[in-house]
């Protein structure tokens, strides 16, 4: 028993930290939203030099992996700095497709897969279980379609459709398509991509939750009122410590989900850090008062993204129904 | 990073749920808030006792196994599933033990510790007063020097269980306020830590009813209450810092294991698959918060117990597991409550839901004692957060 991450798990997390902290997510995330992906592209050409996008792909598809505990670790980093992008929705396609191979479909793994753990592609993706969306279709290379017990290359999507968070850009695949697999494997492999789907989005909604909490803690230190800083209220001082406990308890699902890998464990932490996420956005919107409320403000990036993240993937009533199913 | 158990951690889970088998009560005792339920609950103790069941966390020669803290929430988790009664000597075994393991001498180690595993001594705590309760440090109870020990007067009250038990600790202000070091805006110091008997001369116990009307805490009067100088735990004066450290294993890992919530949550599930409406998603999902909260505390706690085997040192972070762990009790007594319907308002001791009631007024104390959660919230702010102290 130790359920700690070790050493070289901490370092990497040290490591893409302080990566993220260099290179101007906030400038990024902002561009992207504006449809220029250039430094989004930046950003993301450094995240598959430190091998993110392997962590999922197994060894025998040139990826590190799938190691989901290193994947949660490294999606916590992405939230905390707002990373723009397909990125869940890139592992998602992974996790699918390995899953594909191993139900005796290799092909589609083989084909893809090399080029995703190295970061040369990126994909997005919709599934059965997910909403008819998929984020950054028009600058995923890859658009997978999993529907009706069959999975398609999309041909294209339809119109873009802005996102409250103004980086998440929604666009539903086009129908047909060149057909990769069928059968029940393609329902089994969707199920399972499902899952590392809920994984990516809660450790990513902790990151966003722990950011908008540090930017609130520094915030209410040096905001002064009344001739005190506003952090030394208790009402003040209670919101945050509430904002605290249910990320702090939100973290052990995250991590004890990436290491079991149990539908129930990860319903139980997409539910739980999603919902933790959102309640440091509220709290951190009402403590900043109004300049919280304005989008020129950088908090707005990460308030906007918990609240997407909270319904990502299936909102928090269907994750509570697999969380109740999945116990005992 | 891994949840899993050595074969040594299997056997010993496997050797605490064949003994629990052959000897957890088929009917549950009376209420340990009676005087019926109490004796009952004390016989218990003894049965535990008898083979080693009782502190298995404590070294063997006062009645333990000397297990680690794996072991230990192991036997905890396999004690609540297999639905064994609670623990009368909770608060002796959880605030008392252990600071005698880190301040108390050799000798009272060996007179206090074996009666205490057996259940032959039960110890209440005596620490708020009526005019001191979260501020606990303005406690004006005396401790005076006399010939041999001390003399201690003053009133205490919410004394959990003290109606029924044997001896109590807390603290007690051996420096006068007027003259010591209480006086000049450090009401922290001056205060020592002492281990009293229930029945000495001039100590009088009046039993309070709590909520449900069961006489759960008592107001101790003491008037010259002589107590020996072998009686005092750690050096004079030094009482604050000495029971804030045991307050801290009182929030931390040591009161609550996860075990009782795992399986609470277990029987919720049960009967809301047994007995739940499926349309009723509401209720639905406050089933699943429970089911949810009770993994998330065993992983929060296994993360402890890692960190703490791993040599790092907890501290102001048990305030984050109190504040969740009383208000998840809570939640979950609420859910079973609504969930058993019209029979989930009876409280005569023969519904179908009377431990559900018991333990839900058990749970609504959570919040308020071992430092209520407005405190615990002012202590993660302050410390774990460094926001600025301000006015309480």
């Amino acid at each position: 028993m130790r359920f700690l991450l070790d050493d070289e798990q901490r370092d990497f997390a040290r490591s893409l930290d302080a990566m993220l902290g260099a290179a101007d997510t906030v400038t990024a995330t902002r561009a992207w939203g504006e449809g220029d992906h250039g430094p989004g592209r930046a950003v993301w050409a450094r995240l598959a030099d430190a091998g993110v996008f392997a962590l999922p792909v197994p060894r025998a598809y040139e990826g590190l992996g799938p190691l989901p505990v290193e994947t949660a670790v490294a999606f916590v980093e992405l939230g905390r700095h707002a990373v723009p992008g397909p990125a869940v929705e890139t592992v998602a396609a992974e996790a699918l497709l390995a899953r594909l191979a191993e139900l005796g479909e290799p092909e589609p793994a083989k084909r893809f897969l090399p080029s995703l753990a190295s970061g040369a592609a990126c994909a997005t993706l919709t599934l059965p279980e997910g909403g008819p969306y998929a984020l950054d279709a028009e600058e995923a290379g890859l658009v997978f379609a999993v529907a009706d017990g069959e999975l398609r290359l999309a041909p294209g999507h339809a119109r873009v459709r802005r996102s409250l968070d103004p980086a998440r850009r929604l666009a539903a695949p086009l129908p047909g398509g060149e057909l990769l697999a069928t059968g029940p494997a393609v329902a089994a492999a969707a199920r399972h991509a499902t899952d590392w789907a809920a994984l990516a989005t809660a450790a990513q909604a902790l990151g966003v939750g722990l950011a908008l909490l540090d930017r609130t803690v520094a915030y209410v230190k040096q905001r002064r009122q009344f001739g005190t800083p506003i952090g030394s209220f208790q009402a003040v001082k209670h919101r945050l410590a509430d904002v605290l406990i249910r990320l702090e308890f939100a973290r052990p699902l995250v991590l004890g989900a990436a290491l079991t890998m149990a539908p129930g464990d990860i319903a139980a932490a997409k539910v739980t850090a999603a919902e933790a996420a959102y309640g440091a956005s509220r709290a951190a919107l009402q403590l900043h008062g109004a300049i919280g409320y304005t989008a020129e403000f950088d908090l707005s990036l990460w308030l906007t993204k918990a609240r997407a993240l909270r319904g990502a993937w299936g909102d928090p009533g269907v994750w509570r129904g697999r969380a109740l199913a999945g116990w005992g | 990073m891994d949840l899993d158990f050595t074969a040594e951690e299997g056997e010993f889970r496997q050797r605490a749920r064949d003994w629990l088998a052959a000897h957890v009560p088929a009917a549950p005792l009376p209420s340990l808030e009676t005087e019926e339920g109490f004796a009952a609950h004390r016989e218990w103790e003894r049965e535990l006792a008898a083979d080693r069941w009782s502190v298995v966390s404590w070294p063997e020669e006062y009645g333990g196994r000397g297990v680690d803290t794996v072991k230990w929430l192991v036997f905890e988790e396999e004690y609540y599933t297999a639905g064994a009664p609670g623990r009368v000597s909770q608060n002796g075994i959880s605030l008392l033990a252990p600071t005698l393991f880190d301040f108390g001498t050799a000798a009272q180690r060996a007179r206090v510790l074996p009666s205490m595993a057996t259940g032959e001594v039960i110890w209440a705590q005596a620490w708020s007063e009526p005019e001191s309760g979260s501020d606990l440090a303005s406690l004006r109870s005396t401790a005076r020097r006399t010939d041999g020990g001390w003399l201690l007067s003053g009133q205490k009250t919410w004394s959990s269980r003290a109606a029924f038990a044997d001896r109590a600790f807390g603290l007690f202000r051996s420096e006068p306020c007027d003259t010591g070091a209480g006086a000049a805006g450090k009401p922290h110091r001056g205060l020592t830590y002492l281990m009293f008997p229930l029945d000495a001369d001039g100590v009088t116990v009046r039993p309070i009813g709590r909520l449900d009307g069961k006489p759960a805490f008592a107001e101790l009067f003491l008037d010259d209450v002589f107590v020996p100088d072998e009686d005092v735990i750690g050096e004079p004066g030094q009482g604050w810092r000495i029971a804030m450290a045991a307050t801290g294993d009182e929030r931390g890992l040591t009161l609550r294991s996860p075990g009782r919530f795992l399986a609470a949550a277990d029987r919720l599930a049960r009967r809301w698959r047994a007995r739940g409406d499926p349309a009723d998603t509401a209720l639905r999902d406050r089933v699943a918060d429970a089911v949810i909260g009770a993994r998330a505390y065993e992983l929060f706690t296994w993360a402890c117990a890692s960190r703490s085997a791993a040599g790092e040192t907890l501290g102001a972070e048990s305030s984050l597991n109190k504040v969740f762990w009383s208000e998840y009790d809570i939640a979950l007594h609420e859910t079973a409550l609504d969930l058993l319907g019209a029979e989930g308002e009876l409280a005569d001791g023969t519904a179908a839901g009377q431990d559900w009631m018991e333990r839900y007024v058990f749970s609504l104390a959570g919040p308020i004692y071992a430092g209520t959660n407005e405190i615990q919230r002012d202590i993660i702010a302050e410390r774990l957060l460094g926001l600025p102290k301000g006015r309480r």
